[in-house]
């Protein structure tokens, strides 16, 4: 359950102020597959990472999951992040020492869970996501489609009630794009809430709801 | 996070650039390894000196005529200064805690025995300057336990006098000539080395009455005493001070005691050790700035995985605390490695200058060691508090 009200964003560039956001409100319960569609500059990242708790709004609320999350400090904001949200970037950000398994364990090594109770919960994500065989290759020996299903891993391996997907294809070619947006599909089919930040209309045409972005304010919402 | 996740990460973090993080380390084990192996030089340097001046003893008190004061001419240049005399010498063997007492003549002369002649250094001693000084008698005994006053003409002989004057030739009894008067050898001494510089085994030693006949003076140049071990040498030193200015009316002499020398020599010493293990502390701190540049290279480069690990919740003191452990960690291996070639270092200095064996102090490996850590951190500050203070947004812009 996601609930924004009256979000401002500005941005000193220069000498200039630049309105990222401009009094954005929005709502999405969960399980919603939403789009946030517009042309560059349009303010849509800029509202990923308010979503994502990346980045705090100069004014205005959010609420997610009943918890007024942009009054917490960077520590329970951290703890939110964890636990919710699970990112998905146009370029993986894996890192690129080490291997699939390590970096789909990240999280849950980060959140300090024991060795024993993560290679189980790490297998099966790998299998889940047809990477069984891959788990021991580094990023830079994976296909594009490959690494980007390691982060998709990544990102639920602690099972967020959120994705939020920046360009998940915006780097793939077609065929590992469908089959990466399937696998995202798959994951909303599973009551997870899905935002994808797209430009490209085909992919954003696949979501239920599409919100538009102009200038940083939502020009349409349906 | 686990502490051996926290070790896995930061390990890995490590062997990634397997390259440039030896070199980093390298600079650290340099730096350590000379902090290693200069202090222990010191240390060496240290036993060596304190050696030289405790092979007489530690228990021992000197006592020299004249006063030595802060200002003015020293008393032994005065005239009313009255000289030690063997009296004195045979009073202070009355005090309690004294256990022995030697008078002490030195000079040089001419010492013949056939038609060999040899300068050397002559001492008018007791016969309690064998135990006192803590000298071994080779061949016969030393000096008799006389009277004083009537003691007979004996020599003892040191090991290089009787090598140069007889060879391989019997010494003992054997009638040899010092400063044209007849002398009976009657033993010679187990070779006691330089010490500072003067060669002990290439003197004589003499009745002391004797020698001040020889040298035509009135008066001792130094007496020696042996106290119980037990007891403090401050005290025992005030003691003498009270009973020889009782005998002398006033403070005409000067009390040096063996523990207080040893002191100030070892504060000395001290003071070198840790200048040279300071001079060894530069190339440390060098390394320091070496670690500081790569952590800060590291950061640049990791900006990305910085970002991504701060959106999957990572706190920002977490951030720091992972790239300062990846700091700690370079210069502690740095450290270690630093540990070994000093040590080594040392080890080998031994083989090549056996005289002056480098002794390697623990604590000093173990502060190295710590101190190596400390640097890590310190160097590792500033480029953590960068990597924690990354905007996520940004950071994650960066790859």
């Amino acid at each position: 359950m996601i609930n924004l009200q009256h979000i401002e964003r500005v941005f000193q560039v220069g000498d200039e102020e630049v309105h990222a956001l401009r009094d954005v409100s929005m709502t999405a319960t969960g399980g919603e597959y939403i789009a946030i569609m517009g042309p560059s500059g349009s303010g849509k990242s800029s509202l990923l990472n308010i979503l994502g708790l990346l980045d705090r709004p100069d004014s205005g609320s959010y609420e997610l999951d009943g918890t007024r999350v942009s009054e917490l400090d960077e520590k329970e904001q951290a703890r939110i992040r964890r636990h919710k949200i699970g990112f998905v970037f146009q370029f993986f950000h894996l890192v690129p020492r080490l291997t699939a398994f390590v970096n789909i364990a990240l999280p849950l090594m980060l959140s300090g869970m024991k060795q024993a109770e993560r290679q189980e919960r790490v297998t099966t994500a790998l299998a889940a996501f047809g990477l069984a065989n891959r788990a021991q290759h580094r990023p830079d020996q994976l296909s594009g489609g490959q690494r980007q299903r390691v982060a998709i891993a990544r990102a639920t391996i602690m099972q967020p009630t959120v994705i939020l997907a920046d360009e998940p294809t915006g780097n793939l070619d077609r065929n590992a794009g469908i089959e990466v947006v399937e696998i995202l599909e798959e994951l909303n089919r599973q009551e997870i809430t899905l935002i994808i930040v797209t430009h490209d209309p085909e992919l954003g045409k696949r979501a239920r709801r599409q919100i538009l972005m102009v200038d940083g304010r939502i020009e349409d919402d349906r | 996070m686990q502490i051996q996740d926290f070790f896995r990460y930061t390990f890995n973090g490590i062997r990634a650039q397997r390259l440039r993080s030896f070199l980093t380390a390298l600079g650290i084990a340099v730096g350590i390894g000379a902090v290693v192996l200069l202090t222990s030089l010191g240390e060496g340097l240290h036993h060596f000196v304190l050696g030289e001046f405790t092979q007489f003893g530690t228990n021992l008190i000197a006592i020299n005529p004249g006063k030595i004061t802060t200002h003015g001419v020293s008393g032994a240049l005065l005239s009313n200064v009255r000289p030690l005399t063997l009296e004195d010498s045979a009073s202070l063997k009355q005090l309690p805690q004294i256990l022995d007492v030697v008078s002490v003549v030195q000079g040089n002369g001419a010492i013949e025995a056939g038609t060999h002649q040899r300068r050397a250094t002559i001492y008018g001693v007791d016969a309690s300057a064998a135990r006192v000084w803590k000298f071994g008698v080779a061949a016969g005994r030393f000096l008799p336990d006389d009277p004083p006053r009537s003691a007979r003409s004996f020599v003892v002989l040191g090991s290089k006098v009787r090598k140069e004057l007889f060879g391989n030739n019997q010494a003992l009894g054997e009638r040899i000539r010092i400063g044209g008067e007849l002398f009976r050898v009657i033993g010679s001494m187990k070779s006691k080395g330089q010490m500072l510089g003067f060669d002990l085994d290439d003197a004589v030693y003499i009745p002391a009455a004797k020698a001040m006949a020889l040298f035509n003076r009135e008066s001792l140049m130094e007496i020696d005493l042996l106290h119980s071990a037990g007891s403090s040498s401050s005290a025992v030193a005030e003691k003498v001070k009270k009973a020889l200015q009782a005998r002398h009316g006033k403070e005409d002499f000067t009390i040096t005691t063996q523990e207080k020398m040893l002191e100030i020599l070892g504060g000395v010493l001290n003071t070198l050790t840790i200048a040279v293990g300071a001079l060894g502390g530069i190339s440390l701190l060098v390394g320091g700035v070496g670690i500081l540049t790569i952590m800060s290279i590291t950061v640049n480069e990791r900006t990305g995985e910085i970002g991504l690990l701060r959106a999957m919740g990572v706190e920002r003191n977490q951030i720091l605390v992972l790239f300062l452990g990846e700091a700690v960690i370079l210069a502690a291996i740095g450290g270690l490695a630093g540990l070994v070639i000093g040590v080594c270092g040392s080890w080998l200095f031994s083989l090549i200058v056996p005289a002056l064996p480098a002794h390697i102090s623990w604590v000093y490996v173990a502060s190295a060691e710590l101190l190596a850590a400390f640097v890590g951190l310190l160097a590792g500050v500033l480029p953590a508090r960068r990597a924690a203070g990354l905007h996520p947004v940004e950071a994650l812009r960066a790859e």
